[in-house]
C-alpha cells in the first residue's frame, strides 16, 4: 500500500500512468469501433426513432439504426484517419523544418514562403480545395488532412533548429571537426524529438476535428460510411423535429475523444519538457 | 530609423502581393486537378444523356472543361487585375455581385465574433494568469480546453437545439425571415438572425487567445519586475496596468490577427449549420459544384483578409512597441 502511495507521489510516474491509460482507452475505442461497422449498418424499422434508453443507449435513428454502434464505428474511422494523417503531416513538418534550417538560404526562402502560403488560406478552405482536387471521398479527406497540418509544426522545428545551430556547444563541436551527421545525431535530434513528438500528439485532435468538419460539409467520406461528420450532418435535418439525441450523443463522444487526445498531448509535453518538471 | 521602417513596409507589401499571386495559382491548379466532372455534378447524368452533342459541347465550354489550363488561368488573371472577377457558374451572376451580397452578410458576423473573442479572450487570459492555480484560473482553463476540443459545427448544432428548437427564442436559420420581401427586412431582423451564428463563433474564438494570453501573462507574473512590484506592495490592478498590459498585448495582437483565418474557417461551418447565406456557405456550394470563378474569388478574398491582418499586426507592433519602431529588424 505504501509503495503504491509513494508511486503516485511522483508526478512523472503519475503522468505516465495517465498517458498509458488514455492511450489504451483510445486504442480500445478504435478496435471496438472497427467491429461495430457491420452492426452500424443494420436497419430495422421496428425500432426506429427510439429515444436513448435500454438497450439502445444512444437511441436509434429514422432507419432504426443503433446510434451507439454508428457512433463507435464513426469514431474509430475518425481516430484512425486522424492519427494516420497527422503522422504523415508531422513527418512532412520535420523534414521541411530541418531542410529549411540547414540547407541554405534558397531552401529556407522557398519553404518559408510555402509555409506562409499555406497559412494564408483559411484552413477549412484549403481542406475543401485539396479534397475537391482529389475527387473527394476517403482519399480526398485523408490527403487533405495530411497535407495541410504541417506548416505550424514545420515553422516551430525550423526556429528550433536555427536556434540550436548557434549554440556554443554545437559551434564548438563543429570546430572540433565533427561531421554533420554526428552533429545531427548527437546534438540536434535529441533536442528536436521531444518537440516533434509533442507536436505530433497535439496534432491528432486537430486532424480529427478537421476530418469531421470536412465530412460534415459534404466533401469527405460518402454518405454510406458511418463517419461521425456524416452522422452529425444527417442529424441536422432531424433536429427541428426534436430528435435531439441524434446530434447530442455522437457529438459528446467526439468532443470527449478529442479532449482525451488533447490532454494526453499536454501530459506528454510535461513528461518530455524538462523545464516543467518542477511545476 | 524611419527609412528602415519604410523599407520594411515596402518589402511586406511586395511579399503579400507575391503570396496572393501564389495563392491564386495554387487554387487554380487544385481545382483543375479535380477529377470531378462539373457537367456530371451540376447537370446530372440523366439530363446529359438526353442532350445533343452540340448542347453538351456548349455546356462543356461554359464550365471550362477541356480548356487549356495555362491559357484559362492567364485570361482569368488578366481580368481579375482589371477588377473583373468573371461570372459565377452556379449563380449565373457576376462573381462581384455574388461576393458583395455574401460578404455583407458575413462581415457582420465575422466582425462581431472577431472583436468579441479578442477582447473577452484577452481579459479572461489575463484574469486566469493573475489568479494562477486558483478557482478563476481553473474555470477559465477548463472552459478553454472543453471548447477547443468541441467541433465548431457541433457547438452550433447544440445552440440551435437549445435556443431555436427548445426555447424557441431565436430563429433556426437564414439571415432574413422567411416569406418577407427583401425590401421589408429591417436591420433588426438581420441582427436577430445573426445572433446565434455570431455567438457560436465568439465562443469558439475565445479559447485560443485566452490560453495563449494566460501563458504569456504567467511568464510576466514570474518576472523580476513583477516580483519587485509585489515587494513594493502594489495592488493587482497596478501590476496589470503598469507591467502586464503592454507586455501581454503584443502576442495577443499577433494572435488576434492570426485568428482571422480561424474565424473565417469557423464561419464556413457555422453558416452551413444555420444556413446563413454568407461567404462561407458560398464557398461550400462553389466547392461542391465546381464553380471555379467563385471559389477562386472567395479564396483570394479570404486570404487577402488573412495577409492584410498579418500586415496590420506588423504595423501595430511598431506603434505599441517602441523597441521595434526604433530598432528595425535587429530585435
Amino acid at each position: 500500500m505504501k509503495r503504491i502511495r509513494l508511486f503516485f507521489q511522483n508526478r512523472r510516474q503519475r503522468v505516465l500512468v495517465g498517458v498509458i491509460l488514455s492511450a489504451s482507452l483510445l486504442l480500445i475505442l478504435c478496435i471496438v469501433g472497427a467491429f461495430c461497422a457491420d452492426a452500424a449498418r443494420v436497419t430495422d424499422f421496428s425500432r426506429k426513432n427510439l429515444e436513448p434508453g435500454i438497450p439502445y443507449l444512444f437511441g436509434t435513428d429514422w432507419l432504426g439504426r443503433d446510434m451507439l454502434m454508428r457512433t463507435l464505428a464513426g469514431l474509430s474511422l475518425s481516430i484512425g484517419l486522424g492519427v494516420l494523417a497527422a503522422a504523415v503531416s508531422a513527418c512532412i513538418a520535420l523534414i521541411l523544418g530541418i531542410i529549411s534550417a540547414t540547407m541554405g538560404k534558397t531552401a529556407d526562402t522557398i519553404i518559408t514562403f510555402l509555409i506562409d502560403l499555406m497559412m494564408g488560406i483559411p484552413h477549412i478552405l484549403l481542406l475543401i480545395l485539396v479534397s475537391v482536387a482529389l475527387g473527394r471521398g476517403f482519399r480526398g479527406v485523408a490527403c487533405g488532412v495530411a497535407l495541410t497540418h504541417w506548416p505550424s509544426l514545420a515553422r516551430l522545428i525550423r526556429a528550433e533548429v536555427l536556434q540550436l545551430k548557434e549554440q556554443p556547444y554545437i559551434q564548438i563541436a563543429r570546430k572540433l571537426g565533427k561531421s554533420n551527421w554526428y552533429l545531427a545525431k548527437k546534438h540536434i535530434l535529441p533536442h528536436i524529438l521531444p518537440q516533434f513528438f509533442t507536436g505530433l500528439v497535439l496534432m491528432f485532435p486537430h486532424a480529427i476535428l478537421h476530418e469531421s468538419s470536412i465530412t460534415f460539409l459534404g466533401f469527405g467520406l460518402s454518405a454510406e460510411q458511418p463517419a461521425i461528420g456524416i452522422i452529425l450532418s444527417e442529424s441536422m435535418k432531424y433536429l427541428v423535429t426534436g430528435k435531439w439525441w441524434l446530434a447530442v450523443c455522437p457529438g459528446v463522444m467526439l468532443a470527449a475523444v478529442v479532449m482525451l487526445f488533447y490532454l494526453t498531448g499536454e501530459q506528454i509535453r510535461k513528461l518530455l519538457d524538462p523545464g516543467s518538471v518542477h511545476e | 530609423m524611419a527609412k528602415h521602417w519604410g523599407q520594411h513596409l515596402l518589402k511586406q507589401i511586395l511579399r503579400v502581393m507575391l503570396l496572393m499571386a501564389a495563392t491564386s495559382i495554387v487554387t487554380f491548379m487544385l481545382m483543375k486537378l479535380s477529377p470531378i466532372d462539373p457537367l456530371q455534378a451540376n447537370v446530372g447524368q440523366n439530363a446529359l444523356g438526353s442532350m445533343s452533342q452540340e448542347q453538351i459541347a456548349k455546356l462543356r465550354e461554359y464550365w471550362g472543361v477541356g480548356a487549356d489550363p495555362v491559357k484559362q488561368y492567364l485570361s482569368w488573371a488578366k481580368d481579375f487585375c482589371r477588377g473583373d472577377m468573371g461570372i459565377s457558374l452556379l449563380y449565373r451572376q457576376p462573381v462581384r455581385n455574388v461576393i458583395a451580397v455574401k460578404l455583407s452578410n458575413s462581415l457582420l458576423l465575422l466582425a462581431f465574433a472577431w472583436v468579441m473573442s479578442g477582447i473577452l479572450g484577452f481579459l479572461l487570459g489575463i484574469l486566469a494568469a493573475m489568479y494562477q492555480g486558483r478557482l478563476p484560473d481553473r474555470i477559465i482553463k477548463g472552459y478553454c480546453i472543453i471548447i477547443s476540443s468541441t467541433p465548431t459545427f457541433w457547438l452550433a448544432l447544440l445552440l440551435l437545439l437549445c435556443f431555436g428548437v427548445w426555447l424557441k427564442v431565436l430563429p433556426i436559420g437564414l439571415s432574413v425571415p422567411i416569406g418577407v420581401e427583401a425590401a421589408g427586412v429591417t436591420l433588426g431582423d438581420r441582427i436577430y438572425h445573426a445572433i446565434l451564428p455570431a455567438l457560436t463563433l465568439s465562443i469558439t474564438g475565445i479559447s485560443n487567445i485566452a490560453l495563449h494570453t494566460r501563458e504569456k501573462m504567467i511568464e510576466i507574473m514570474e518576472s523580476d519586475m513583477v516580483l519587485f512590484s509585489k515587494a513594493r506592495g502594489e495592488s493587482r490592478w497596478a501590476m496589470f496596468r503598469y507591467h502586464g498590459f503592454r507586455n501581454a498585448l503584443l502576442p495577443a495582437i499577433t494572435l488576434q490577427f492570426a485568428s482571422i483565418s480561424e474565424i473565417f474557417g469557423g464561419s464556413v461551418l457555422v453558416e452551413q449549420v444555420f444556413s446563413y447565406p454568407g461567404l462561407g456557405q458560398a464557398a461550400v456550394s462553389a466547392g461542391l459544384g465546381s464553380d471555379l470563378p467563385l471559389l477562386m474569388a472567395i479564396t483570394l478574398i479570404s486570404s487577402a483578409f488573412v495577409f492584410g491582418g498579418n500586415f496590420l499586426a506588423d504595423l501595430l507592433y511598431g506603434i505599441i512597441d517602441p523597441r521595434i519602431r526604433r530598432g528595425g529588424q535587429h530585435i
